[in-house]
């Protein structure tokens, strides 16, 4: 049962944010999520349960889309971690976040960071996923808003740009279909 | 937002840190591997360590899986460290190849970001679930709470002495089908044991493994003559676990059926094989009369409680129509 | 705490430009050519913002010094709450104040009829998860901890577990008004003569239909920011829809003036319907930061959104329709019972709301609706996405599909053949506009190969088809007020930048953007040259809130009168400067010049100045009130809106006949939407709705433990199932334009409607798959074996509630239909006077004589 123990002096950690090295002090038994936004303020990636059951906290770590409600603070000493705040170089926006925007893939925008992150580790890894591929890939991000689709096809998007081709989006993605 | 409480944690770079720590800390002690079933279960304060003991630290539990020569004591086969993550277990390229029913258990599980950190040592060890008991402690004490946390009744069969929490794991099932054997470590040395006796119909003692033990590896059967096969039932492709899981598993002579064993997820306390159900395909081709003596078996004794998704009477129900469909799997691969 | 927000403006596609250059000087207010910015795919003007994580929703906002908030709630779904001890509490270490219903004695609640929540529940717990207690310290840890040091006494009551349950006359009724026993309201309205409708029917059917409860599960957990300055002023944040009534109810409960008091609603991580009540923890913080004089935030668990609900009603119907024998309706019926939860919250408009569209959608000439709402002692029901109508949406469509069989006609035919004519009247005195309905069903008929494919379906697979029609806004306030719905002040700034104010609030939807666009367009500038500022009571005028999918057309008409009025201020100084005549001006591409000759002209920063050395500074305000319905019955005020939006959608399924387990593949979808202001965030929309449909459709539900003192089974994003990417369909969206003289460019709703017809159109589907009938949602794969082993073994192959209980309703409102000669008033006098007008139709107890 919850009753208040005593609080134990702060944890010291080391780690790299956004390629920014950098020392933070948090209480020890903070979890990642707690530690980037109360700690760091980088109140850019969203929680929607700290049980792991939704996805809307997803950052990377050493690259890889992990739920930063479920991973302790203590454990990312010396690590390295990416957040929505890291994703554009400097003032000019990932292709992904680009894409994003200009499709109405983000309409709330309260999972969209987890999104994001999660789809930039798939096209790091895989340049040109299918379908079904990016489906898979985000199967672990929950969306009340937008049905997915225009993820799908924002992520689409942004591969077929990363891949230097000179792509636009289909008409019916911005106009529907008449 | 959801809070862990305050405990004290342990990184030991190895086995013998580990073990060390974890007996100093005691019965308030407790491992954590990708912490994916601990830290929702603390934040929930299911499961209350004043101390723990990480193993995401320990090399010695996340080398690469390794085949072992036939000659090797432990008799061939692939041996997997437990620290392996499920996302490193589902897309190693020999595991793909040779054990095709592990990495399909494993990439069943949750989601993608979650099979990065969940490891297959804790998939194994995965705490059984009910929903009178993965709740907040509020919910839980609107209810006075259930035997396996805090209270004195299982809310799923109140008359019965034992908790009725179910085994949640996709791999648990895979393993005893495949008969593979868990090794431990414990402060008294490593032993290793057949992975259906790693598990206690319970919901509260599901494990055999003494609480200061680590699973540390899992030693897959030598591949050849065997075939195997893992159905997951579930509301969603994605997040949920197994309200039932079928892994068959035969040993083929020629066309007909030498040995098989079906075991059932999700509907006891532990992996569950129906021995009825592996000898009614004895000496088959695995036809449809064998096939349906078979899903018959297994439908008998699954036991699904009303402590999961949908309804218990359609989950029994679907027994007999997963294991049928695992079994025309095998017998289709086969021809 | 967060500025306005810079408009981006950057089109998404490369077919649109934001300065495309000539364009007609006479610009039409409805829909047409010659539209410059309204129609156009551009980017969200708070894009770029969400993308790159820079939105401050409301638990992304910290003041120093302060404290967490946490709320006890009750662990008993019906209990007197005997005594409150909290010293132990107020001793922790680090507890700044605990809180109990003392502090909070005045009631609140979103309607003027159902005053019946307090902040801390004073001496009764209505459902578990009622809060009772609420503590403010240093930590977030430390208030969980002092929470369990509170002691509370309770006593319990007797649990009303369902509706049937609060039909009997009680000695311990949840609240101490009603209709009768627990019933919390009870309707019956009759337009024309019903039996006579009966009896000229050729062919009658009496169905049962059920529609489990849902919630909305917005990503964002509720969260709210309270800073009071001890110069007696109030700051709240919060992740509200509605900040004008959380600054009324912050008012009322506080007993602080309204204009001490300051609301700002942060951006939504999503609303849907269930950020549109004043809610506990928004006072509960307010009255912690008076209290310690701190700042206090409160942020919700997951587990405690599912307690604040005010989701989908569940709701039991009957239907009884007549028709010819080519389908034509000649009587309705409608019936319902809904499971309100604990508290009033909108029920009373969710109720009337389950009778009143049924006329919108296909001509009803003669319509009976009698509905009713039970308190019982779950988490409070309220508006959810679509607000009272899919229930009914779903009963009548699959009754349509029984229907079309029955009489052996094709189902898309049978809807064709009545559909209600624009521009009418309707037998409860709702005025239809302008009315798509008809293309929209060609359209996903076409798309998607109904005509063939529907008759020849393969076994386990089948195609559904269902339709539907929305509100664009609530014709009538929430509380009584004869001011508009919605304001808007336009700055215009030296430099050609133009600031929009506006109280409404974005939730996702792209409201703020919809503000932008339409600014842009009259004045003629750049989308990116338009800030918007919102949803701030010190700073924005009055706009109701986002609900009843009111905010394009109501805010977007004032946007559209305050821009209009602008323009002609500019072109009056600006023709007098050119000398030539006002109407010949154009506002486009950053200019103002003579359409004869546009190398003559201003640049539109230049204008302003010119305007404001003229004439000082230059601001304009628009405003906007919807028409009066001509329904004057009581009971009238739920049902009429300036405009409707129009829906139909064919659903593919796939059955599996050993599991009963449902798979949709495709979605064709098409909504007569009047006229896009931007079409990608209309696509957008009308996916989000699909997806929210599926969810119902398949599997969402709120499921109680009834043998477990009524708790909430499964209060989690893991156990609460919502589809991921794997259960999503596809979908194609056709967007049908039929421009609506009410709406702004003709503009209608796109919110809500689409959602309304998937459930049913998934259930038509599923009986051409299978040939078994679900009537009722979330169709599980359990309820479709059932309902096929049931066929197999000869019976009727249906899964469905089999009774609808004895209510006692009251004489019915009698209300002559148009074409009876009624003048929109009831037979008897059982009219609403003026005095008693809102959106409920009901008498306000403030306002009674």
């Amino acid at each position: 049962m919850p009753r208040p123990r005593p609080t134990a002096d702060p944890a010291v950690i080391t780690l790299e944010v956004n390629g920014e090295r950098c020392a933070v002090a948090f209480a020890p038994h903070k979890t990642l999520l707690e530690v980037l936004r109360e700690d760091l303020d980088l109140t850019g990636t969203k929680h929607g349960c700290e049980l792991g059951e939704c996805g809307t906290c997803t950052v990377l770590l050493d690259d890889a889309p992990v739920l930063s409600c479920l991973v302790l603070g203590l454990a990312c000493d010396g690590r390295r971690v990416r957040t929505v705040e890291g994703m554009a170089e400097g003032a000019r926006l990932h292709p992904l976040q680009e894409t994003f925007a200009d499709l109405g893939a983000a309409q709330c925008g309260y999972c969209t960071p987890g999104f994001l992150l999660t789809a930039q580790a798939l096209l790091d890894a895989n340049p040109r996923p299918t379908r079904d591929e990016i489906k898979a890939a985000l199967a672990g991000n929950l969306c009340r808003c937008t049905g997915y689709l225009k993820i799908y096809e924002a992520v689409e998007l942004a591969a077929a740009r990363l891949r230097g081709e000179d792509a636009e989006p289909a008409r019916e993605t911005l106009y529907g279909r008449r | 937002m959801l809070r862990l409480p305050t405990f004290t944690y342990l990184a030991p770079r190895s086995l013998a840190q580990a073990l060390r720590g974890k007996t100093e800390a005691g019965p308030g002690g407790m491992y954590v591997a990708g912490g994916t079933d601990l830290y929702p279960n603390m934040k929930r304060r299911h499961q209350e360590p004043a101390v723990v003991i990480s193993l995401a630290g320990i090399r010695a539990l996340r080398r690469p899986p390794t085949i072992r020569r036939s000659g090797d004591p432990a008799g061939g086969g692939m041996r997997l460290s437990a620290g392996l993550t499920l996302t490193e277990l589902h897309t190693h390229r020999r595991v793909r190849r040779l054990y095709p029913v592990v990495a399909r258990g494993a990439e069943l599980i949750s989601t993608p970001p979650l099979r990065n950190m969940g490891t297959l040592g804790g998939n194994l060890c995965l705490d059984t679930r009910c929903n009178y008991y993965n709740q907040s402690y509020e919910w839980r004490k609107a209810i006075d709470f259930c035997m396996k946390k805090d209270g004195a009744i299982c809310w799923v069969a109140p008359s019965s002495p034992r908790c009725w929490a179910v085994q949640s794991s996709d791999l648990a099932p895979v393993m005893v089908a495949l008969d593979a054997r868990l090794v431990l470590a414990g402060p008294a040395g490593e032993r290793v044991v057949p992975a259906a006796r790693f598990y206690h119909n319970d919901g509260i003692n599901y494990l055999t493994k003494q609480p200061d033990e680590i699973l540390t590896a899992v030693e897959l059967p030598a591949p050849g003559g065997w075939d195997a096969t893992y159905l997951k039932l579930r509301r969603r492709g994605s997040f949920d676990f197994p309200v039932l899981g079928v892994a068959a598993w035969v040993r083929w002579d020629g066309d007909r059926v030498a040995e098989a064993r079906i075991v059932l997820g999700g509907v006891a306390s532990h992996p569950q094989e129906v021995p009825e159900a592996g000898a009614a395909m004895l000496g088959s081709r695995l036809e449809a009369d064998a096939l349906e003596a078979a899903a018959s078996a297994a439908f008998r004794p699954s036991k699904p409680m009303d402590n999961t998704d949908f309804t218990l009477s359609w989950r029994k129900e679907m027994t007999r129509t997963y294991v049928r469909r695992a079994l025309e799997e095998l017998r289709d691969r086969h021809r | 705490m967060d500025g306005g927000k810079r408009a981006g403006g950057r089109p998404g596609g490369s077919a649109v430009g934001d300065h495309a250059p000539a364009h007609p000087p006479t610009r039409p207010t409805v829909g047409g050519e010659g539209l410059r910015v309204v129609g156009a795919p551009l980017r969200k003007v708070d894009a770029v913002a969400k993308v790159t994580g820079r939105t401050r929703f409301a638990d992304d906002l910290a003041l120093p010094r302060m404290l967490w908030c946490k709320l006890l709630r009750s662990p008993h779904a019906h209990a007197r709450v005997r005594r409150v001890e909290t010293s132990r509490a107020e001793e922790l270490d680090g507890v700044a104040a605990v809180l109990t219903g003392a502090a909070l004695p005045m009631p609140f609640g979103i309607l003027p009829v159902s005053q019946d929540e307090h902040a801390l529940a004073p001496d009764r717990v209505r459902f578990i998860g009622d809060a009772v207690a609420a503590v403010a310290a240093a930590t977030e840890e430390i208030a969980t901890a002092a929470l369990e040091l509170i002691e509370v006494e309770y006593e319990p009551l007797p649990v009303i577990a369902d509706p049937e349950a609060a039909i009997a006359p009680t000695d311990t009724p949840l609240h101490d008004y009603g209709d009768a026993g627990n019933l919390h309201k009870l309707i019956h309205l009759q337009f024309g003569d019903v039996d006579a409708g009966f009896a000229a029917a050729e062919h009658v059917r009496e169905d049962l239909y059920f529609y489990e409860g849902n919630t909305h599960l917005a990503m964002e957990q509720h969260a709210a920011l309270a800073d009071w300055s001890p110069d007696g002023k109030l700051t709240l944040w919060s992740s509200t829809q509605t900040p004008h009534y959380v600054h009324r109810a912050l008012a009322k409960v506080l007993e602080l003036p309204p204009s001490r008091i300051r609301v700002i609603a942060t951006p939504n991580g999503g609303g849907f319907g269930g950020k549109s009540d004043p809610f506990n923890h928004e006072i509960v913080v307010a009255k912690l930061a008076m209290v310690t004089g701190r700042p206090v935030k409160i942020a919700l668990t997951r587990e405690e959104v599912f307690y604040c609900h005010r989701g989908r009603h569940p709701t039991l119907m009957w239907v009884k329709s007549g028709v010819t024998a080519d389908g034509r309706l000649t009587a309705l019926h409608f019936r319902t019972l809904l499971d309100g939860g604990g508290y009033g919250s909108y029920g009373v408009a969710s109720t009337y709301y389950t009778g009143a569209l049924q006329t919108v959608t296909y001509r009803v000439d003669r319509y009976r609706f009698e509905g009713a709402r039970a308190f019982t002692n779950k988490a409070p029901c309220g508006p959810k996405r679509g607000h009272g109508t899919p229930q009914p949406r779903f009963a009548l469509e699959v009754q349509l599909d029984k229907i079309a069989e029955d009489l052996g006609v094709d189902p898309a035919e049978l809807r064709l053949r009545h559909l209600v004519p624009p521009a009418s009247v309707t037998a409860n005195w709702l005025r239809i506009g302008s009315m798509g309905l008809g293309r929209c069903i060609q359209q996903v008929v076409t798309a998607s190969g109904w005509a063939t494919r529907h008759a020849r379906r393969r076994p386990g697979w089948g195609l559904g088809l269902a339709c539907s029609s929305y509100i664009s806004g609530a014709g009538l306030p929430i509380y009584w007020n004869d001011m508009p719905h919605s304001g808007v002040q336009l700055k215009l700034d030296r430099g050609g930048g133009v600031t929009v104010f506006c109280g409404s609030t974005d939730i996702g939807q792209g409201s703020d953007s919809i503000l932008a666009t339409i600014v842009a367009e009259v004045l003629g500038v750049a989308v990116a040259d338009i800030a918007v500022v919102t949803a701030d009571t010190d700073l924005t005028p009055v706009d109701l809130g986002s609900y009843s999918s009111r905010v394009t057309l109501m805010s977007g008409n004032a946007a559209l009168q305050a821009a209009e009025r602008a323009r002609e201020i500019l072109t009056t100084v600006v023709a007098a400067k050119l000398a030539v005549p006002a109407a010949r001006l154009v506002c486009a591409a950053g200019r103002l010049f003579d359409a004869e000759n546009p190398e003559l002209g201003l640049a539109f920063a230049d204008a302003v100045q010119l305007a404001e050395a003229k004439m000082g500074t230059v601001g304009t305000v628009g405003s906007y009130t919807p028409p009066r319905s001509p329904g004057r019955y009581r009971g009238a005020g739920v049902g009429p809106s300036p405009a409707y939006s129009y829906s139909a959608a064919v659903a593919e399924v796939e059955v599996d006949p050993e599991t009963g387990i449902v798979v949709v593949p495709k979605i064709w979808i098409a909504h007569d939407v009047g006229q896009c202001i931007n079409p990608v965030t209309v696509v957008g929309q009308v996916e989000g709705s699909v997806y929210m449909g599926l969810g119902e459709a398949l599997m969402e539900e709120m499921a109680y433990r009834p043998a477990r003192r009524l708790l909430h089974r499964i209060p989690s994003m893991l156990e609460y199932k919502s589809p991921t990417t794997l259960e999503m369909c596809d979908v194609e969206t056709y967007l049908i334009e039929d421009p609506d003289p009410s709406g702004p460019f003709g503009a209608k709703e796109v919110g809500q409607g689409p959602l309304l017809p998937v459930p049913p159109a998934v259930a038509n589907a599923v009986y051409a798959a299978v040939g078994v009938r679900i009537d009722e949602v979330p169709i599980t794969p359990d309820k479709v074996l059932k309902a096929l082993r049931q066929q197999a073994r000869g019976g009727p192959g249906r899964t469905g509630p089999e009774r609808f209980p004895d209510i006692p309703w009251p004489e019915p409102t009698v209300v002559p239909t148009p074409w009876e000669g009624g003048d929109g008033r009831a037979a008897g006098g059982a009219d609403r006077s003026a005095g008693q007008r809102t959106a409920v139709g009901s008498v306000t107890p403030e306002r009674q004589h």
